[in-house]
């Protein structure tokens, strides 16, 4: 029975998602037809919207639907930039996501940009004093300041209203992808400009996500063309997919609390084993306020690519921690700017937890990973 | 077995892979990341390390219905393999990367690490043949001699040969692309590479001057008489005839031949074809493939100095370090640094790395 461990990276769908998924793809019509059987797709689209943006915190016309989370992070992070260009300087976190890190250093490279990065603890949380002095420093040439509410490798959720409150009215987007629809996520409380968020990571379809703007906000666009969402971004609507999202968004909400709980105590017990059966084991990430889905250990002596292999001939899916880069492992910039050496980052795994996650998955890796991590031992 | 397949893209892994999933073996495919930036050695459908080239072992991979990783193997590349071949030249010797290859990261790195994790072996797509003889399992020719891969795997001793696996010795390159298109590999078309996979320029001397600078010095002949200059003398070959631009030409304009590449002075010495002759060959850290030659005793073999050079009728002795071979025909140029393969009859006995010649 394969054991999947690595739900950041992608969970299973919701059932319900992939009806509504198929229900909607057998319905003919573009959203932005004039006719009867557009208009009945545009329904469907701006009910999903209005359900996706209850969900969040916002107002409805303040989402725009894009085909990816690192389509989302793209817009925010060169829309911003492009569309105020007196100011030079982006201030991101040290632990963003390649889709926030990857832009930011295209606009360095080819665009003038200059670029801060905000170090975070040895836990992995922003530390606001530094990003303080950085923000009193520069202040006037701020174009934009990213920063995300929860961290993809380790799982630390990052005090953002506070970054708000730091920033004052520079503009803060927060790529919230493992956070939505596992967490409280509120857009208008949190007070961010922008948000990322993605269907895949909550139980919806791949190839759907939105950037939650405030409203009368105008960005530079990506994409030219029909200007469908808003005129930020143009392309068809993808209306299954958004049917879809929104499902999915119902469904997480629905059991949220339940399911919070449930990996709250999973995540504690895979803990609890691991640091049982591999006691010089050390968990990355350990802070305050943490995602139940996360856990991020360090195996001292191992290399994270023979963990991999073994763990997978094992039946066990996990990973290493961003599943982006082009298969070449290279030491993560999360687990670095944390403090850890290249060697201990290269002895790393993380482990993920999902809606469909049960005791018998912490089970079966607790049964193993004495053996893998010796195996895997240099 | 449990064995991992080193799958570098090419059609040769891909059907190793295949033949040993098909054996019955537990197999997964490994893909060497051999550079921190997989574009740095971009060389495009001829190399080994290009993205492209990981997606299409990837694909592989999934055809045979194998795992597929990536292994990342660069540090160990660059030190063992890219400085050896810069420092080598440094030094006046003309090295081979692909044997420092096997040598250090395939058997070596790759090997230790399957082995820790549990595997049993090691198979790559490398043309030679493991057998059973009298001599215990031992390492011979492949049936192909236009693909005959023994001598860049004759630095590997018994025990990395004893986690070897080269499933393709036994069949003929074309058989092998047949095989490949029969089996919807979609690599089947693929070019072979050639080159050095870190070079994909192709164009070495440009990559050891960029490395080593171009330091200028004179072309002295035998009698120490300067008739030229060089831009850097690692950048010749033994036995290299063309692109001298000698400003003393002969008498009688006989053609002049690099008999001898001197680092410590930067000095090239040329001379007559004649001179390029040599008929003893002393390799220095032997390493055997099978049992160990009783020392001293005098042995008929064949010695092999190139790739794909032809095997020369010699005897040969060794003291269990080195190598000494007498050949029958004298051969034309030979650089220290070259590997010296000593064979019985298609049997790789060993090899040495040339140290000296006359």
């Amino acid at each position: 029975m394969a054991i999947y461990l690595d739900h950041a990276a992608t969970t299973p769908m919701h059932p319900a998602a992939i009806d509504s998924y198929s229900r909607q793809m057998a319905e003919i019509g573009n959203a932005s037809s004039l006719h009867a059987q557009g208009r009945a797709v545009r329904k469907a689209v701006e009910e999903s919207r209005e359900l996706i943006a209850r969900a969040a915190g916002c107002d409805a016309s303040e989402i725009i639907f894009t085909a990816s989370g690192t389509e989302a992070n793209n817009l925010a992070i060169k829309g911003f930039y492009w569309s105020n260009p007196s100011k030079k300087t982006i201030v991101v976190s040290a632990i963003e996501h390649h889709a926030v890190l990857d832009p930011v250093e295209w606009l360095k490279e080819h665009d003038g940009a200059h670029v801060i990065y905000a170090p975070v603890d040895n836990v992995g949380v922003l530390d606001l004093v530094a990003l303080e002095k950085i923000i009193a420093h520069h202040r006037e040439d701020i174009a934009l300041i990213a920063v995300m509410h929860s961290n993809n490798e380790v799982g630390t959720i990052q005090p953002i209203a506070d970054v708000v409150k730091i920033a004052g009215d520079i503009p803060v987007h927060t790529d919230a992808v493992q956070s939505f629809g596992k967490i409280v996520f509120d857009f208008k409380s949190l007070g961010v400009t922008s948000a990322t968020i993605s269907a895949h990571k909550l139980g919806g379809p791949l190839g759907v996500a939105a950037l939650i703007l405030k409203r009368g906000l105008d960005i530079t666009p990506l994409l030219h063309g029909g200007g469908q969402e808003r005129d930020i971004r143009s392309s068809t609507v993808n209306a299954p997919g958004i049917v879809s999202f929104a499902t999915a968004v119902d469904q997480s909400l629905a059991h949220m609390a339940d399911n919070y709980s449930k990996l709250s105590s999973l995540q504690f017990q895979l803990r609890e084993d691991i640091l049982r059966e591999v006691p010089e084991a050390r968990i990355n990430g350990w802070a305050q306020e943490i995602l139940p889905t996360i856990l991020n250990v360090t195996f001292p002596g191992t290399k994270n690519e023979s963990l991999l292999v073994l763990l997978d001939m094992a039946g066990i899916s996990a990973s290493q921690g961003s599943a982006c880069s082009a298969g070449v492992q290279r030491p993560s910039h999360v687990l670095l700017s944390m403090g850890l050496t290249e060697e201990a980052a290269d002895s790393t795994v993380r482990f993920s937890l999902g809606h469909t996650s049960t005791m018998d998955d912490v089970d079966a890796l607790s049964g193993v990973i004495a053996d893998v991590v010796k195996k895997a031992t240099k | 077995m449990k064995v991992v397949v080193a799958m570098s893209g090419g059609v040769d892994s891909a059907v190793a892979a295949a033949r040993i999933h098909e054996q019955g073996h537990e197999a997964i495919g490994v893909h060497l990341a051999l550079s921190s930036n997989p574009q740095k050695y971009r060389s495009g459908a001829r190399g080994c390390c290009t993205i492209e080239d990981s997606h299409d072992a990837r694909r592989a991979a999934d055809m045979i219905g194998i795992p597929f990783y990536i292994w990342d193997m660069a540090e160990e590349f660059h030190d063992g393999v890219v400085e050896n071949f810069i420092d080598e030249y440094a030094a006046g010797r003309t090295p081979n990367p692909c044997l420092r290859c096997n040598e250090k990261i395939k058997f070596a790195a790759v090997l230790e690490r399957a082995k820790t994790m549990g595997f049993d072996a090691v198979a790559t797509g490398h043309y030679a043949q493991m057998r059973e003889t009298e001599y215990g399992r031992t390492m011979h020719r492949a049936i192909d001699p236009g693909k005959d891969q023994s001598y860049v795997l004759a630095v590997l001793n018994k025990e990395q040969l004893d986690g070897a696996l080269f499933p393709l010795g036994d069949t003929v390159k074309d058989d092998i692309r047949v095989e490949a298109k029969k089996r919807g590999l979609y690599v089947a078309n693929k070019p072979d590479s050639h080159d050095i996979c870190f070079i994909p320029s192709g164009n070495n001397a440009g990559w050891l001057r960029d490395r080593l600078g171009s330091e200028s010095g004179p072309i002295v002949d035998e009698d120490g008489n300067k008739v030229g200059e060089h831009q850097g003398a690692y950048t010749y070959t033994i036995g290299q005839r063309r692109g001298l631009n000698l400003s003393v030409p002969t008498e009688g304009g006989t053609p002049r031949y690099v008999l001898k590449i001197e680092p410590k002075s930067n000095t090239v010495v040329v001379g007559a074809k004649e001179a390029l002759a040599i008929s003893h060959i002393e390799g220095e850290k032997a390493i055997w493939c099978g049992p160990v030659p009783e020392h001293g005793t005098i042995f008929r073999g064949f010695a092999q100095v190139r790739a794909h050079g032809t095997p020369l009728p010699c005897d040969y002795r060794t003291d269990g370090s080195s190598i000494h071979a007498d050949l029958d025909e004298p051969l034309l140029g030979l650089a220290a640094g070259q590997g010296l393969v000593i064979y019985d009859g298609d049997r790789v006995v060993g090899s040495a790395t040339v140290s000296a010649t006359n």
